[in-house]
C-alpha cells in the first residue's frame, strides 16, 4: 500500500502499525507496564494519552514558528503540562474510580517519552494538520498495544476481562500475572513474538537488534527519536554519547562512558574523529 | 522510626523500578555495565533527594498559602528541569571532580519519571518536608540497588546462548520479572 506522505491516514497508519510506539519504538515503558493490570484501566490510560498526544502536538506545531530553538524544550513541557493538568482534573470530576485506580500514572504523562519524542521528532518541525493525526495515530497504537497487554494479563491474572467472568468456573487465576513481574513477563514476550515473526518474515533484524540501544537512556533522550529520524547512523550510540554530540563534546563522552558503547559505535566515533583531525 | 520504616518500604518492599514501574526507561538503557549504572544511581540519589526537598519547600510555603495546589503539575516539572540545570552549573563550577563523574548523567534525569512521581507522591500521601526528603532519598537508594544487581546480571549475561527472538530487550525484561519476584520477599519485612 502507498499512501501519500504526511496525509492524515499515512500518519494514522503509521502511529498504529509502522512506528508503533509500545512494540517498534519502545517508548513509554513506565505506563505500558504499570497500567496494563486491567482492560478498563489500560482504555482509560491510553485515552487519556491519545487526547494529550494529539492536542499537544496540534498547539506546540502552531507554535513552531514562535517558540525560539534554545527554548523550546521548556516550551513544550509547559505546553504538555497544561494538558496534563486538564486532562487530570476532568477524569478526577467524571471519571472518579478510574482516576483512583490510575492515580499517579495520570499525571505522570507529562514525562511519557512518546508525548516528548514526537513533539521534538515530528510536531516541531511538521505543519498542523499532520501532527495532530501524529499525534493521533501514536496515541491509537499506544491504546491498541496496551490494551492487547492488559488483556492478556487480566484474563490470565484473574480470569476476567472488563470485570466480567471470561475463564471458566474452575479455572485458578494465576495472580502473578497482575502483579509487577506479569507486566515484565507479558512485555518480554510479546516482543519476542514480534522479533519472532520479523525474522520469520526474511527481514532479519540487525545483529545486534537492541532497542534498549535505540531508545533514550531516560525519557529526555526520546529527543534522540529526533536525531535518528535525520541521521539513521547515529541510532546505534549510546545516550550518553548522544547527549554530548548534541551539546558537541563527542570526545568527553568517549571518555565519561567508556564502557557503554557498543564497538561498532565506537568505530564510528573514532572514524569520526580522525575526520576532523584530519 | 517511623522514618526508618518509610525508608526501608520504600527502598525495598515497594521499590521504586520493580514493583511501582518509575524510571524504567534509565532503568533499561544505562544498566548495560556496571559503571554507567553505579555514576546513574549515584546522580539520580543527588537530584531526587535534593528536589523532593526543593518541591516539599514550595509546596508547603508557596502553592498552600495561595491556594494553587492545581499548578502542582507545572510547577514541579518545571522546578525539577530547572534545579537540574542549575546542579550541572553549580557542579561544574564548584566541584569539577563530581561533574566528571555524574555530569553525563543529570540532563538524562531531568524528564526521569521517578523525580516527579515522589515530588507527587509526597503531595498525595500528605508528607511533611522532612518525610518526604527521607521518602526521595530511599526511593533514590532503591533504584541505585536494583541497576546495579542489574547491571552485574548484563554483565555475565553477554557471554550466554539466548534464543535469538529474546536477544536485546525481551531477555533484560525478563530478568527484571525475575528480579521483581525476588523483591516480593521483602514484603515480609512489613
Amino acid at each position: 500500500m502507498k499512501l501519500k506522505k504526511n496525509s492524515p491516514v499515512e500518519r494514522l497508519w503509521n502511529g498504529i502499525f509502522v512506528e508503533n510506539p509500545v512494540f517498534v519504538l519502545v517508548l513509554g515503558t513506565c505506563p505500558t507496564l504499570a497500567t496494563t493490570t486491567s482492560a478498563i484501566n489500560a482504555i482509560g490510560m491510553g485515552l487519556s494519552t491519545t487526547v494529550i498526544l494529539a492536542l499537544s502536538n496540534l498547539i506546540i506545531s502552531a507554535l513552531r514558528k514562535i517558540i525560539p530553538d534554545r527554548m523550546r524544550m521548556p516550551a513544550y513541557i509547559v505546553v504538555i503540562a497544561s494538558f496534563v493538568t486538564m486532562v487530570d482534573f476532568l477524569m478526577e470530576g467524571f471519571t472518579p474510580a478510574l482516576y483512583a485506580s490510575l492515580g499517579i500514572y495520570i499525571p505522570l504523562i507529562v514525562v511519557n517519552c512518546i508525548i516528548m519524542g514526537r513533539a521534538e521528532a515530528y510536531a516541531g518541525k511538521e505543519p498542523v494538520i499532520p501532527s495532530f493525526f501524529d499525534g493521533l495515530g501514536m496515541g491509537i497504537g499506544f491504546t491498541i498495544a496496551i490494551f492487547f497487554i492488559a488483556s492478556i494479563r487480566e484474563i490470565i491474572g484473574a480470569g476476567t476481562w472488563f470485570g466480567i467472568q471470561v475463564m471458566p468456573s474452575g479455572y485458578v487465576p494465576v495472580n502473578i500475572f497482575v502483579l509487577a513481574p506479569g507486566a515484565f513477563l507479558v512485555y518480554a514476550f510479546l516482543v519476542a513474538v514480534m522479533n519472532k515473526l520479523k525474522i520469520g518474515a526474511g527481514r532479519k533484524p540487525k545483529k545486534e537488534w537492541d532497542p534498549t540501544e535505540k531508545i533514550c537512556g531516560d525519557c529526555l533522550s526520546c529527543m534522540k527519536l529526533g536525531i535518528c529520524d535525520e541521521k539513521p547512523e547515529t541510532c546505534s550510540e549510546s545516550p550518553a554519547q548522544t547527549i554530548a554530540r548534541t551539546k558537541g563534546t563527542v570526545e568527553e563522552a568517549v571518555a565519561g562512558s567508556a564502557g557503554a558503547q557498543s564497538s561498532a559505535a565506537e568505530g564510528a566515533v573514532s572514524e569520526k574523529k580522525e575526520e576532523t583531525k584530519s | 522510626m517511623t522514618l526508618l520504616l518509610l525508608a526501608v518500604n520504600a527502598c525495598l518492599i515497594n521499590n521504586v523500578v520493580l514493583s511501582q514501574f518509575l524510571g524504567i526507561c534509565s532503568f533499561l538503557g544505562v544498566s548495560k555495565k556496571r559503571d554507567t549504572a553505579t555514576g546513574m544511581g549515584m546522580a539520580l540519589t543527588f537530584v531526587l533527594t535534593l528536589s523532593s526537598f526543593v518541591c516539599g519547600v514550595i509546596y508547603h510555603f508557596l502553592l498552600i498559602p495561595f491556594g494553587l495546589e492545581y499548578l502542582k503539575t507545572i510547577v514541579f516539572i518545571l522546578i525539577v528541569a530547572a534545579l537540574v540545570q542549575f546542579v550541572e552549573m553549580f557542579l561544574k563550577k564548584f566541584a569539577k571532580a563530581l561533574y566528571d563523574a555524574l555530569g553525563i548523567y543529570l540532563p538524562l534525569i531531568t524528564t526521569n519519571c521517578a523525580v516527579l512521581g515522589v515530588a507527587l507522591i509526597n503531595v498525595q500521601k500528605n508528607y511533611s518536608i522532612l518525610t518526604g526528603t527521607v521518602y526521595g532519598f530511599a526511593t533514590a537508594i532503591g533504584y541505585t540497588i536494583a541497576i546495579i544487581i542489574l547491571a552485574n546480571i548484563r554483565e555475565k549475561m553477554v557471554d550466554n546462548d539466548v534464543p535469538g527472538p529474546f536477544r536485546g530487550f525481551p531477555i533484560v525484561m525478563i530478568t527484571a520479572a525475575l528480579m521483581s519476584i525476588a523483591f516480593f520477599g521483602f514484603s515480609a519485612l512489613k
